[in-house]
């Protein structure tokens, strides 16, 4: 039985991953354009509640298999806290940057 | 039962690292995290090689426990202290663990490895070693623990509290959103459950909400104090932290864990399911 455990982050899709198929959230943790490693990445629903989170990968990488809808990606590190949002209006690939100050 | 029985702050772990008779133990499903850095002194358990059966969807039996523990130095008397990864999830699986086959002291560490990182609080390399012991395990507490069979028999009759988000609940999404959606089992949720997501119980950073907030938090949700309650969530994880807050901080007396969760119910042939959000 696999966990609900959040994998480890990676740049590229997974092979068995269908964009055309999947809401998929995927992007860097960024501070002062430097990626951010080891950031907990949260994904938040369009009510603020807490969906899922993940770690950033040592290149700030993060990815999010989502639902149809508006979500808020938010990034808390030791060097400081940032988020953003997106709408995702179907399935893709949608990329995103997360500046943390 | 009090929250300084079952929970410990960061600050507290941070100064007594060294102390007499307490163990630091890292649970987590992949201890690559624990490699990169751990609590000095901490040693390691592999949630899935050390703590699940390699061939039966189950835990390690009692004797496996206690070659376990024997193995990794841990005493009878010992303090233990669990924390991990995931918003402690697994280190919550694991505490149930240790609860399961009785172990007097044992508490997890509040926030966890997040907790402690976004503190900024000290982290080695060190190989750990502690020198063997001959831990005895107790008979499995099933009073903790629910099978399929009374999960299908008390419909209706005890709480049910998934801890899944609202997609998982309503059948939008099969598994959780940092995961790969495809599922054999049928989505949705068991009749009359009420969907309080474990996230809810916990702050931002990670740390426990407040005994009140709690209390107020699953009374809002139509908690029936005076009724049995059964957590779950997909595979037991999830639940296992909700289940830590419902008997262990909130004192509730009849609460059992349904490891065997959405995967196995979801999966059954003939029982019912409820579809859509929950309600209140």
């Amino acid at each position: 039985m696999s966990s609900c455990g959040a994998p480890a982050q990676t740049a590229t899709l997974p092979a068995n991953i269908d964009p055309g198929k999947e809401v998929v959230l995927s992007g860097r943790v960024l501070s002062s354009g430097a990626p951010v490693g080891g950031a907990f990445v949260r994904l938040l629903d369009s009510d603020g509640e807490f969906t899922a989170e993940v770690v950033s990968s040592e290149g700030g990488d993060f990815r999010f298999f989502a639902a149809p809808g508006s979500w808020t990606v938010r990034a808390l590190h030791r060097s400081g806290n940032g988020e953003v949002s997106v709408s995702a209006d179907g399935p893709g690939l949608h990329t995103l940057e997360v500046a943390v100050s | 039962m009090s929250r300084e029985n079952v929970l410990v702050s960061a600050e507290w772990a941070e100064q007594n690292l060294d102390a007499e008779g307490v163990v630091f133990v890292e649970v987590d499903e992949d201890t690559a995290a624990y490699d990169t850095g751990h609590i000095p002194g901490a040693i390691k358990i592999d949630w899935k090689q050390d703590l699940q059966d390699p061939v039966r969807r189950d835990f390690v039996d009692r004797e496996g426990f206690e070659k376990l523990l024997s193995a990794k130095g841990i005493s009878n008397d010992n303090t233990v202290i669990l924390y991990g990864g995931n918003n402690n999830w697994f280190a919550a699986y694991a505490y149930w663990y240790f609860k399961l086959y009785g172990h007097a002291d044992v508490k997890l560490l509040d926030g966890g490895r997040k907790k402690w990182e976004l503190d900024g609080r000290p982290l080695d390399k060190d190989d750990v070693q502690r020198t063997g012991t001959s831990y005895s395990a107790a008979e499995p507490d099933t009073s903790l623990r629910a099978f399929r069979r009374e999960v299908e028999d008390s419909i209706g009759k005890k709480n049910y509290v998934d801890v899944r988000s609202p997609d998982e609940f309503s059948g939008k999404l099969a598994a959780p959103a940092h995961l790969p959606q495809e599922q054999a089992q049928r989505p949705g949720h068991i009749p009359g459950a009420l969907n309080v997501p474990w996230s809810k119980a916990a702050n931002e950073d990670g740390t426990f909400k407040k005994d009140e907030e709690l209390r107020e938090l699953y009374k809002a949700e139509g908690l029936d104090e005076s009724k049995a309650t059964i957590a779950y969530c997909r595979i037991g994880e999830r639940s296992s932290h909700t289940w830590f807050v419902l008997r262990e901080l909130l004192g509730y007396s009849d609460v059992k864990n349904y490891d065997g969760s959405w995967t196995e119910y979801g999966s059954l042939v003939g029982v019912p399911i409820e579809l859509g959000a929950g309600k209140k």
